[in-house]
């Protein structure tokens, strides 16, 4: 049933486990100012905590992201979403490191979010569920953290979303990461940024089936969703990907002369929109795409103390990721270097655009792999 | 690689540099000369480099380092963040040197600049007796595929020192086997010269 070649590599069946906390009256203090309780957090875990506790990587995921990371979950077909870089002598190494994957809060794949039930009222939350942030995101992720006995992270690393949690991570709790890898990432969403969040939360909310959030137990707003998500691979392309995976190419050999599929692109975005509604509720959409566009680590907000940074950055970047620029990346290094932090920046060449950070992963290994042996073994600069 | 099989005008500036400096080297390359200061004289080095390749030969040394320009990388930097600043065989590659000279010298304690003499003996016989422009072991490259977009020599240099009121501390005069002992604008191939903010601040 797996793959067999991935099955090679990869760290085989892996579950999904849950962990349960901010029982009331200990309820979690949101940014927005109200509290929430109990939060439940869906992770995976690969590899073994060595007796130190000092080799645990926290893989944080993107938008659409879950705790299914790597290895395959029993009967399914395909692996976890970044299985090319975990796993044994991946770039994070099963073998000496002990990897760990929670799905946010907000989201929908385990982890408590607007789709959850409310025990207030035995109904899912819908529209009560409270407005979160990558800041609330990232507490809740240290409840799981302390509940694991991890003092201090190793490493926390993510792309695009994920990479707000790297640094939102590094601004919070700077003295439990040891190294940090934000992968084509921003210290705060640009207009643009903001702009096609909105045009996708818009999309979502104009589907009549949207309902006012309260659509759980009747039809999804499907049209809505799929839009939005049609709308977000555009901006995760390039340009010149695009022209190498559909250029004009039709679906049949005439144009049709209706309003049908004519472009092999269009196919690809409607397929891609379908799919995703069938994994994805359309409100943890609305509450995760907000939390984004809230998030502000510019100026001094990532290093609010004031000090030097301790934690040791690698800073990936994209040369095609036009939905996360370049100079994104920049301003991050920017503010580790007024930080006297120990850090490196590394510009990858590539053409797939914002997705690259999913699929360059030999690149990403190269530089991972090194910089992680670095910081595990201490400033014993390897002979070449 | 050992550290006698490394190039000469490393193994100079490997002997500059005090144990246990920070230093920053501008177009780190692969990033060789960091390594042996940050292995064997426990140097806190950082490099800035345009090469994605080299990039990832210094990331598999271990060696931290920024992809950028050297024009550009700079500015973050609070004054006098290092002990050194290198900038060895990469300034005639910048695009406006007096900026990066100004900006090594307000980050860097002393500064390292190292580059080829485009006043060496063969060099100046190539443009004099045959009209062309000089090729040598220092300068190997064409007119037209030379990454360098400046050409001075040691007393051009020396000019510009003395004109922004930078002090030269030292020079190393690099001839074809070993150091050159006299006449250095006409017989070396290269120099390293240690530079640094005059005493007095400027008001």
């Amino acid at each position: 049933m797996m793959n067999e070649e991935l099955k090679d590599k990869s760290i085989g069946i892996v579950e999904t486990k849950f962990f349960t906390f901010a029982e009331p009256p200990k309820e979690l203090l949101l940014d927005g100012g109200q509290k929430m309780g109990p939060i439940t957090l869906a992770y995976e875990t690969y590899g073994q905590l060595n007796r130190d506790k000092t080799n645990a990587i926290l893989v944080c995921h993107a938008l659409s992201g879950d705790a299914h990371a790597a290895g395959f979950h029993a009967g399914e077909k395909d692996p976890g979403w970044w299985d090319t870089m975990i796993g044994p002598g991946k770039a994070f190494d099963t073998t000496k490191y002990f990897v760990i994957c929670s799905n946010v809060i907000g989201g929908c794949k385990g982890s408590t979010g607007p789709s959850s039930v409310n025990p207030k009222t035995e109904k899912a939350y819908g529209l009560d569920f409270p407005i979160i942030t990558i800041g609330d995101m990232v507490d809740a992720q240290k409840y799981l953290v302390d509940h694991l006995g991890i003092d201090k992270l190793l490493c926390v690393v993510g792309g695009s979303m994920g990479g707000m949690q790297v640094l939102q991570w590094v601004a919070s709790y700077p003295e439990r990461v040891k190294c940090a890898i934000p992968i084509a990432t921003a210290l705060k969403h640009s207009p643009q940024q903001i702009a096609f969040d909105e045009v996708g939360r818009q999309a979502v909310m104009a589907d009549p089936d949207w309902n006012h959030g309260n659509y759980y137990g009747q039809s999804q707003p499907e049209k809505g969703l799929a839009v939005a998500r049609m709308i977000g691979h555009i901006t995760y392309m390039s340009d010149q990907s695009m022209e190498e995976k559909f250029s004009r190419r039709l679906k049949e050999k005439n144009y049709s002369f209706k309003f049908t599929t004519d472009f092999e692109v269009e196919g690809y975005l409607r397929y891609r929109g379908d799919n995703f509604v069938k994994r994805f509720d359309a409100n943890s959409y609305l509450y995760i795409t907000k939390a984004m566009d809230y998030l502000d680590l510019s100026g001094d907000k990532l290093n609010p103390s004031g000090k030097k940074i301790e934690t040791r950055f690698l800073v990936i970047a994209f040369r095609s990721d036009w939905l996360y620029p370049l100079y994104q990346s920049q301003d991050i290094v920017r503010q580790l270097k007024t930080g006297h932090a120990d850090a490196t920046y590394c510009e990858i060449k590539s053409t797939y655009g914002h997705d690259a950070f999913l699929l360059e992963s030999d690149e990403e290994t190269r530089l991972i792999k090194h910089f992680l042996d670095k910081t595990f073994l201490g400033y014993d600069v390897k002979r070449t | 690689m050992t550290f006698n099989t490394v190039r000469q005008d490393y193994r100079i500036i490997y002997q500059i540099i005090e144990p246990g400096s920070r230093v920053l080297d501008l177009g780190c390359g692969s990033g060789d000369l960091i390594y042996f200061l940050a292995k064997e004289k426990n140097a806190k080095v950082q490099g800035i480099e345009l090469s994605e390749d080299a990039i990832y030969k210094c990331v598999e040394k271990g060696l931290s380092v920024f992809h950028s320009d050297i024009d550009s990388g700079l500015i973050e930097y609070p004054a006098q963040s290092f002990d050194y600043v290198i900038l060895n065989q990469s300034m005639q590659e910048v695009k406006k040197v007096d900026f990066v000279i100004s900006e090594a010298l307000r980050i860097g304690k002393k500064v390292i600049v190292g580059f080829p003499n485009f006043a060496y003996w063969s060099a100046r016989f190539r443009l004099f007796f045959k009209g062309k422009a000089p090729v040598t072991v220092s300068l190997p490259y064409r007119w037209y595929n030379t990454p360098n977009l400046h050409f001075l020599s040691i007393s051009d240099f020396k000019d510009f020192c003395r004109e922004k009121g930078i002090s030269i501390l030292d020079a190393y005069y690099l001839g074809k086997k070993g150091l050159a002992r006299f006449w250095p604008n006409l017989l070396a191939l290269d120099v390293v010269f240690v530079i640094a903010q005059p005493a007095s601040p400027k008001i």
